[in-house]
Protein backbone atom coordinates (compact mmCIF):
# COMPACT_ATOMS: atom_id res chain seq x y z
CA UNK A 1 0.00 0.00 0.00
CA UNK A 2 1.48 3.55 -1.05
CA UNK A 3 1.52 5.76 2.34
CA UNK A 4 -0.30 8.90 1.04
CA UNK A 5 1.94 11.88 2.28
CA UNK A 6 0.08 14.73 3.49
CA UNK A 7 1.02 18.51 2.04
CA UNK A 8 1.44 21.72 4.58
CA UNK A 9 -1.37 24.73 3.29
CA UNK A 10 1.70 27.44 2.70
CA UNK A 11 0.59 30.71 2.65
CA UNK A 12 1.14 33.74 3.74
CA UNK A 13 -0.98 34.33 6.52
CA UNK A 14 -0.03 30.73 7.81
CA UNK A 15 3.67 31.23 7.65
CA UNK A 16 6.10 31.35 10.79
CA UNK A 17 6.72 34.82 10.00
CA UNK A 18 4.81 37.95 8.99
CA UNK A 19 4.36 41.46 8.62
CA UNK A 20 1.26 43.19 8.42
CA UNK A 21 0.05 46.74 7.39
CA UNK A 22 -3.15 48.04 8.83
CA UNK A 23 -5.80 49.74 7.17
CA UNK A 24 -9.18 51.29 7.71
CA UNK A 25 -11.94 51.03 5.19
CA UNK A 26 -14.94 52.91 5.07
CA UNK A 27 -18.27 52.35 3.66
CA UNK A 28 -20.63 49.30 2.73
CA UNK A 29 -21.20 47.52 -0.47
CA UNK A 30 -24.22 47.02 -1.64
CA UNK A 31 -26.82 44.16 -0.38
CA UNK A 32 -26.57 41.08 -0.43
CA UNK A 33 -22.89 41.71 0.26
CA UNK A 34 -21.64 38.65 -0.35
CA UNK A 35 -22.77 38.48 -4.11
CA UNK A 36 -21.74 41.89 -4.67
CA UNK A 37 -18.06 40.95 -3.22
CA UNK A 38 -18.46 37.75 -4.97
CA UNK A 39 -19.00 40.09 -8.09
CA UNK A 40 -16.67 42.24 -7.87
CA UNK A 41 -13.67 39.92 -6.72
CA UNK A 42 -14.22 37.87 -10.19
CA UNK A 43 -14.43 41.04 -11.73
CA UNK A 44 -10.96 41.95 -11.11
CA UNK A 45 -9.57 38.26 -10.15
CA UNK A 46 -5.96 38.02 -11.66
CA UNK A 47 -5.73 37.41 -15.58
CA UNK A 48 -2.85 34.90 -16.78
CA UNK A 49 -0.32 36.51 -18.85
CA UNK A 50 2.30 33.53 -19.13
CA UNK A 51 1.44 33.59 -23.13
CA UNK A 52 0.62 36.83 -23.47
CA UNK A 53 2.31 40.27 -24.58
CA UNK A 54 1.86 41.71 -21.01
CA UNK A 55 4.50 42.61 -18.99
CA UNK A 56 2.66 42.55 -15.65
CA UNK A 57 -1.15 41.93 -14.27
CA UNK A 58 -2.14 42.93 -10.86
CA UNK A 59 -5.60 40.77 -9.52
CA UNK A 60 -7.52 39.29 -6.34
CA UNK A 61 -6.96 35.56 -6.19
CA UNK A 62 -7.60 33.11 -3.84
CA UNK A 63 -6.12 32.14 -0.65
CA UNK A 64 -5.99 29.19 -0.82
CA UNK A 65 -5.19 28.17 -4.43
CA UNK A 66 -3.02 31.60 -5.74
CA UNK A 67 -2.44 29.74 -8.67
CA UNK A 68 -6.43 28.80 -9.53
CA UNK A 69 -8.44 32.01 -8.24
CA UNK A 70 -11.90 30.61 -7.27
CA UNK A 71 -14.49 33.05 -6.03
CA UNK A 72 -17.44 31.03 -6.36
CA UNK A 73 -19.99 30.53 -3.31
CA UNK A 74 -18.24 33.23 -0.86
CA UNK A 75 -14.94 30.52 -1.09
CA UNK A 76 -13.32 33.78 0.68
CA UNK A 77 -15.34 33.93 3.67
CA UNK A 78 -13.81 32.46 6.89
CA UNK A 79 -16.04 33.25 9.78
CA UNK A 80 -16.93 36.98 10.07
CA UNK A 81 -13.96 37.83 7.95
CA UNK A 82 -12.67 38.29 3.94
CA UNK A 83 -9.61 36.36 2.81
CA UNK A 84 -7.90 36.49 -0.40
CA UNK A 85 -5.40 37.74 -1.48
CA UNK A 86 -3.40 40.41 -3.92
CA UNK A 87 -1.49 38.58 -6.71
CA UNK A 88 1.01 40.53 -8.83
CA UNK A 89 2.83 38.81 -11.97
CA UNK A 90 5.29 40.53 -13.62
CA UNK A 91 8.05 39.29 -16.23
CA UNK A 92 11.45 40.68 -16.39
CA UNK A 93 13.41 39.63 -19.23
CA UNK A 94 17.51 39.94 -18.37
CA UNK A 95 19.02 42.69 -20.59
CA UNK A 96 21.67 40.14 -21.64
CA UNK A 97 18.81 37.79 -23.14
CA UNK A 98 17.13 41.09 -25.45
CA UNK A 99 20.58 41.79 -26.53
CA UNK A 100 21.42 38.35 -27.67
CA UNK A 101 18.33 37.92 -29.78
CA UNK A 102 18.36 41.46 -30.66
CA UNK A 103 22.14 41.16 -32.10
CA UNK A 104 20.79 37.99 -34.04
CA UNK A 105 17.58 39.74 -35.27
CA UNK A 106 19.56 42.46 -36.53
CA UNK A 107 22.34 40.58 -38.12
CA UNK A 108 19.67 38.49 -40.34
CA UNK A 109 17.91 41.37 -40.83
CA UNK A 110 20.92 42.78 -42.62
CA UNK A 111 21.99 39.74 -44.35
CA UNK A 112 18.47 39.31 -45.91
CA UNK A 113 18.43 43.05 -47.22
CA UNK A 114 22.34 43.40 -48.33
CA UNK A 115 22.36 47.08 -46.44
CA UNK A 116 25.40 47.57 -44.37
CA UNK A 117 23.01 49.32 -41.10
CA UNK A 118 19.26 50.23 -39.94
CA UNK A 119 18.10 54.10 -39.10
CA UNK A 120 17.27 54.40 -35.40
CA UNK A 121 13.56 53.63 -36.24
CA UNK A 122 14.30 50.34 -37.53
CA UNK A 123 16.82 49.29 -34.70
CA UNK A 124 14.02 50.66 -31.88
CA UNK A 125 11.37 48.40 -33.83
CA UNK A 126 13.36 45.32 -33.88
CA UNK A 127 14.17 45.62 -30.66
CA UNK A 128 10.11 46.17 -29.68
CA UNK A 129 9.54 43.14 -31.57
CA UNK A 130 12.22 40.93 -30.12
CA UNK A 131 10.87 41.67 -26.47
CA UNK A 132 7.40 41.38 -27.25
CA UNK A 133 8.58 37.92 -29.07
CA UNK A 134 10.22 37.48 -25.25
CA UNK A 135 7.84 38.34 -23.38
CA UNK A 136 5.10 35.94 -25.43
CA UNK A 137 7.97 33.58 -24.16
CA UNK A 138 8.58 34.20 -21.04
CA UNK A 139 6.29 32.88 -17.64
CA UNK A 140 5.21 35.48 -15.73
CA UNK A 141 6.92 35.52 -12.00
CA UNK A 142 3.76 35.81 -8.90
CA UNK A 143 3.67 37.35 -6.05
CA UNK A 144 1.02 36.55 -4.03
CA UNK A 145 0.15 38.62 -0.76
CA UNK A 146 -2.64 37.45 1.55
CA UNK A 147 -5.04 40.04 3.09
CA UNK A 148 -7.54 39.59 5.55
CA UNK A 149 -10.61 42.08 5.84
CA UNK A 150 -12.95 42.42 8.67
CA UNK A 151 -15.88 44.19 6.67
CA UNK A 152 -18.16 44.68 9.94
CA UNK A 153 -15.40 46.35 12.05
CA UNK A 154 -13.89 47.98 8.97
CA UNK A 155 -10.17 47.38 9.04
CA UNK A 156 -8.07 45.33 7.26
CA UNK A 157 -4.74 43.55 7.75
CA UNK A 158 -2.04 43.47 4.56
CA UNK A 159 0.41 40.66 4.91
CA UNK A 160 3.18 42.77 3.64
CA UNK A 161 5.22 45.93 4.46
CA UNK A 162 6.22 46.46 0.62
CA UNK A 163 5.56 50.16 -0.33
CA UNK A 164 4.86 48.86 -3.68
CA UNK A 165 2.91 46.51 -2.42
CA UNK A 166 0.88 48.47 -1.09
CA UNK A 167 -0.26 51.26 -3.18
CA UNK A 168 -1.03 48.33 -5.73
CA UNK A 169 -3.12 47.06 -3.14
CA UNK A 170 -4.50 50.61 -2.93
CA UNK A 171 -5.20 51.32 -6.09
CA UNK A 172 -6.47 47.69 -7.10
CA UNK A 173 -8.98 47.99 -3.89
CA UNK A 174 -10.41 51.59 -4.45
CA UNK A 175 -10.93 50.58 -8.28
CA UNK A 176 -12.78 47.19 -7.10
CA UNK A 177 -14.71 48.35 -4.22
CA UNK A 178 -15.05 51.80 -4.72
CA UNK A 179 -14.41 52.14 -0.64
CA UNK A 180 -12.29 54.59 1.07
CA UNK A 181 -9.28 52.93 2.65
CA UNK A 182 -6.60 54.61 4.79
CA UNK A 183 -3.45 52.94 5.65
CA UNK A 184 -2.79 53.26 9.55
CA UNK A 185 -0.11 55.15 10.92
CA UNK A 186 0.82 57.48 14.19
CA UNK A 187 -1.23 59.87 12.53
CA UNK A 188 -4.01 58.57 11.41
CA UNK A 189 -4.58 55.92 14.04
CA UNK A 190 -4.37 59.22 16.53
CA UNK A 191 -6.56 60.81 14.22
CA UNK A 192 -9.42 58.50 13.02
CA UNK A 193 -8.85 55.44 15.64
CA UNK A 194 -8.56 56.64 19.07
CA UNK A 195 -11.90 58.44 19.89
CA UNK A 196 -10.49 61.97 20.46
CA UNK A 197 -12.78 64.64 20.33
CA UNK A 198 -12.60 67.60 17.56
CA UNK A 199 -10.88 69.68 19.94
CA UNK A 200 -8.40 66.94 21.35
CA UNK A 201 -7.91 66.00 17.46
CA UNK A 202 -7.36 69.56 16.71
CA UNK A 203 -4.51 69.29 19.65
CA UNK A 204 -2.85 66.23 17.49
CA UNK A 205 -2.82 68.47 14.91
CA UNK A 206 -0.66 71.52 16.62
CA UNK A 207 2.15 68.52 18.06
CA UNK A 208 5.48 69.03 17.47
CA UNK A 209 8.44 67.04 18.30
CA UNK A 210 9.86 66.54 22.47
CA UNK A 211 13.76 66.83 22.89
CA UNK A 212 14.31 64.04 25.84
CA UNK A 213 17.62 65.54 25.89
CA UNK A 214 18.70 67.86 28.08
CA UNK B 1 -7.83 65.44 8.11
CA UNK B 2 -4.50 66.15 6.77
CA UNK B 3 -3.62 64.37 3.13
CA UNK B 4 -2.03 60.85 4.14
CA UNK B 5 1.35 61.10 2.29
CA UNK B 6 1.91 65.30 4.43
CA UNK B 7 0.92 63.90 7.66
CA UNK B 8 2.89 60.62 7.59
CA UNK B 9 5.74 62.17 7.28
CA UNK B 10 5.10 65.44 9.63
CA UNK B 11 3.91 63.09 12.55
CA UNK B 12 6.08 60.47 12.31
CA UNK B 13 7.75 61.86 15.54
CA UNK B 14 4.83 60.11 16.64
CA UNK B 15 5.66 56.80 16.54
CA UNK B 16 9.41 57.16 17.52
CA UNK B 17 7.93 59.17 20.90
CA UNK B 18 5.96 56.19 21.30
CA UNK B 19 8.58 53.60 21.15
CA UNK B 20 10.93 55.69 23.66
CA UNK B 21 8.24 55.96 25.85
CA UNK B 22 7.41 52.49 25.53
CA UNK B 23 11.11 51.82 26.15
CA UNK B 24 10.88 53.96 29.58
CA UNK B 25 7.63 52.04 30.76
CA UNK B 26 9.15 48.65 29.90
CA UNK B 27 11.94 49.39 32.53
CA UNK B 28 10.39 51.63 34.47
CA UNK B 29 6.25 50.88 35.26
CA UNK B 30 6.00 47.83 34.75
CA UNK B 31 2.18 47.70 36.57
CA UNK B 32 1.44 50.49 34.43
CA UNK B 33 1.84 47.98 31.09
CA UNK B 34 -0.14 45.07 33.26
CA UNK B 35 -3.21 47.46 34.27
CA UNK B 36 -3.46 48.48 30.24
CA UNK B 37 -3.08 44.99 29.03
CA UNK B 38 -4.31 42.53 31.95
CA UNK B 39 -3.61 39.79 30.34
CA UNK B 40 0.15 40.65 30.00
CA UNK B 41 3.12 38.80 31.87
CA UNK B 42 5.65 40.02 30.37
CA UNK B 43 6.54 42.65 27.13
CA UNK B 44 10.72 43.06 26.70
CA UNK B 45 12.95 44.11 23.77
CA UNK B 46 14.21 41.41 22.00
CA UNK B 47 17.56 41.64 20.21
CA UNK B 48 17.30 44.79 17.77
CA UNK B 49 16.59 48.25 18.41
CA UNK B 50 17.19 51.23 16.05
CA UNK B 51 17.51 54.79 17.13
CA UNK B 52 17.76 57.45 14.90
CA UNK B 53 19.76 61.75 15.97
CA UNK B 54 19.17 63.82 13.46
CA UNK B 55 22.04 66.29 13.46
CA UNK B 56 22.80 69.77 11.63
CA UNK B 57 24.84 67.58 9.42
CA UNK B 58 22.63 64.94 8.74
CA UNK B 59 21.20 61.23 10.00
CA UNK B 60 22.86 59.08 12.72
CA UNK B 61 21.16 56.13 12.87
CA UNK B 62 22.30 53.63 15.41
CA UNK B 63 21.34 49.73 15.47
CA UNK B 64 21.77 47.59 17.84
CA UNK B 65 21.40 43.73 17.65
CA UNK B 66 22.12 40.55 18.83
CA UNK B 67 21.10 38.05 21.63
CA UNK B 68 23.20 39.20 23.96
CA UNK B 69 23.54 42.72 23.24
CA UNK B 70 23.21 45.44 25.72
CA UNK B 71 21.46 48.91 25.73
CA UNK B 72 24.00 51.53 26.81
CA UNK B 73 24.92 52.24 23.59
CA UNK B 74 21.65 52.78 22.85
CA UNK B 75 21.16 54.87 26.21
CA UNK B 76 23.88 56.61 24.92
CA UNK B 77 22.01 57.57 22.24
CA UNK B 78 19.15 58.95 23.59
CA UNK B 79 21.33 61.34 25.81
CA UNK B 80 22.71 62.53 22.52
CA UNK B 81 19.22 63.57 21.43
CA UNK B 82 18.46 60.18 19.50
CA UNK B 83 14.60 58.69 19.00
CA UNK B 84 13.69 54.75 18.83
CA UNK B 85 13.04 54.19 15.46
CA UNK B 86 12.26 50.73 15.41
CA UNK B 87 11.79 47.96 18.31
CA UNK B 88 12.15 44.16 18.44
CA UNK B 89 9.72 43.12 21.03
CA UNK B 90 8.94 40.09 22.77
CA UNK B 91 5.29 39.75 24.38
CA UNK B 92 4.26 36.87 26.72
CA UNK B 93 0.37 36.35 27.59
CA UNK B 94 -1.12 32.99 28.98
CA UNK B 95 2.35 30.91 28.99
CA UNK B 96 3.00 32.05 25.49
CA UNK B 97 4.95 34.11 23.43
CA UNK B 98 4.99 36.54 20.17
CA UNK B 99 8.10 38.51 18.66
CA UNK B 100 7.37 40.93 16.18
CA UNK B 101 9.50 44.17 15.05
CA UNK B 102 7.75 47.75 15.40
CA UNK B 103 8.31 50.37 13.38
CA UNK B 104 7.71 54.10 14.85
CA UNK B 105 7.23 55.95 11.92
CA UNK B 106 4.27 53.46 10.84
CA UNK B 107 3.80 51.14 14.04
CA UNK B 108 3.77 48.43 11.08
CA UNK B 109 4.43 45.03 12.52
CA UNK B 110 7.08 43.02 10.51
CA UNK B 111 8.60 39.63 11.41
CA UNK B 112 5.61 38.72 13.20
CA UNK B 113 6.22 35.00 15.07
CA UNK B 114 3.21 33.84 16.66
CA UNK B 115 2.94 31.01 19.26
CA UNK B 116 2.77 27.77 17.49
CA UNK B 117 -0.22 26.96 15.68
CA UNK B 118 -1.37 22.86 14.09
CA UNK B 119 -0.64 23.03 10.41
CA UNK B 120 -3.75 23.07 8.04
CA UNK B 121 -3.04 20.09 5.45
CA UNK B 122 -6.10 20.02 4.07
CA UNK B 123 -9.28 22.52 3.10
CA UNK B 124 -11.47 21.18 6.33
CA UNK B 125 -7.75 22.54 8.55
CA UNK B 126 -7.24 25.64 7.19
CA UNK B 127 -10.67 27.28 8.19
CA UNK B 128 -9.78 26.81 12.11
CA UNK B 129 -5.99 27.35 11.03
CA UNK B 130 -6.66 30.89 9.37
CA UNK B 131 -8.82 31.76 12.32
CA UNK B 132 -6.32 30.67 14.99
CA UNK B 133 -3.71 32.62 13.81
CA UNK B 134 -6.20 35.88 13.30
CA UNK B 135 -6.79 35.30 16.99
CA UNK B 136 -2.68 35.32 17.55
CA UNK B 137 -2.01 38.22 15.46
CA UNK B 138 -4.93 40.35 17.19
CA UNK B 139 -3.29 40.03 20.60
CA UNK B 140 -0.15 41.89 19.17
CA UNK B 141 -2.08 44.42 17.14
CA UNK B 142 -4.25 44.65 20.03
CA UNK B 143 -1.20 45.09 22.74
CA UNK B 144 -0.05 47.89 20.14
CA UNK B 145 -3.01 50.13 19.28
CA UNK B 146 -4.12 49.72 23.36
CA UNK B 147 -0.88 51.05 23.99
CA UNK B 148 -0.50 53.50 21.08
CA UNK B 149 -3.74 54.91 22.04
CA UNK B 150 -3.04 55.25 25.63
CA UNK B 151 -0.02 57.60 24.20
CA UNK B 152 -1.80 59.67 22.33
CA UNK B 153 -3.82 60.34 25.51
CA UNK B 154 -1.06 61.10 27.22
CA UNK B 155 0.83 62.98 24.98
CA UNK B 156 -2.21 65.52 24.02
CA UNK B 157 -2.30 65.83 28.04
CA UNK B 158 -0.61 68.63 30.24
CA UNK B 159 0.74 65.35 31.81
CA UNK B 160 3.04 64.79 29.00
CA UNK B 161 4.97 68.38 29.45
CA UNK B 162 4.84 68.34 33.21
CA UNK B 163 4.96 64.56 34.31
CA UNK B 164 6.02 61.97 31.67
CA UNK B 165 8.70 63.93 29.94
CA UNK B 166 10.68 65.30 33.06
CA UNK B 167 10.31 61.18 34.13
CA UNK B 168 11.96 60.20 30.84
CA UNK B 169 14.65 62.76 31.15
CA UNK B 170 15.37 61.49 34.86
CA UNK B 171 15.78 58.04 33.24
CA UNK B 172 18.31 58.68 29.92
CA UNK B 173 20.37 61.06 32.20
CA UNK B 174 20.74 58.17 35.79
Amino acid sequence: MRAEKKQEIDMGVLSSSVSITGYKIDGKLEDPVMETMEKKLKQHTIMEIDEEVSEKAIGWTSLENPYEPDFDGASFCIGTYMVFALRIDQKSIPSKVLKKYYTLEMSKLLSESGRKYLNKTEKRMVKDRVYSILLRRYPATPKVYDLIWNYEEGFLWFFSNQKSANEELETLFSKTFQLSMIRLFPYTIADLDTGLSDSEREQVNKLSPTRFSE
Amino acid sequence: MLDVSVSYNRYKFLGHEFLTWLWFLMENNRPFLQKEVPELTSLEIGNRIVLENRLNEGVEIITIKGDEAGFEEAMLSLRKGAVVTELHLLFEAADQQWQFNLKGESLNVSNLKTPKTQTAQSHEDLEGAVLEKIYLFEKVIGLVNILYKHFVKIRISDEWKQGVVPEIKKWIHA
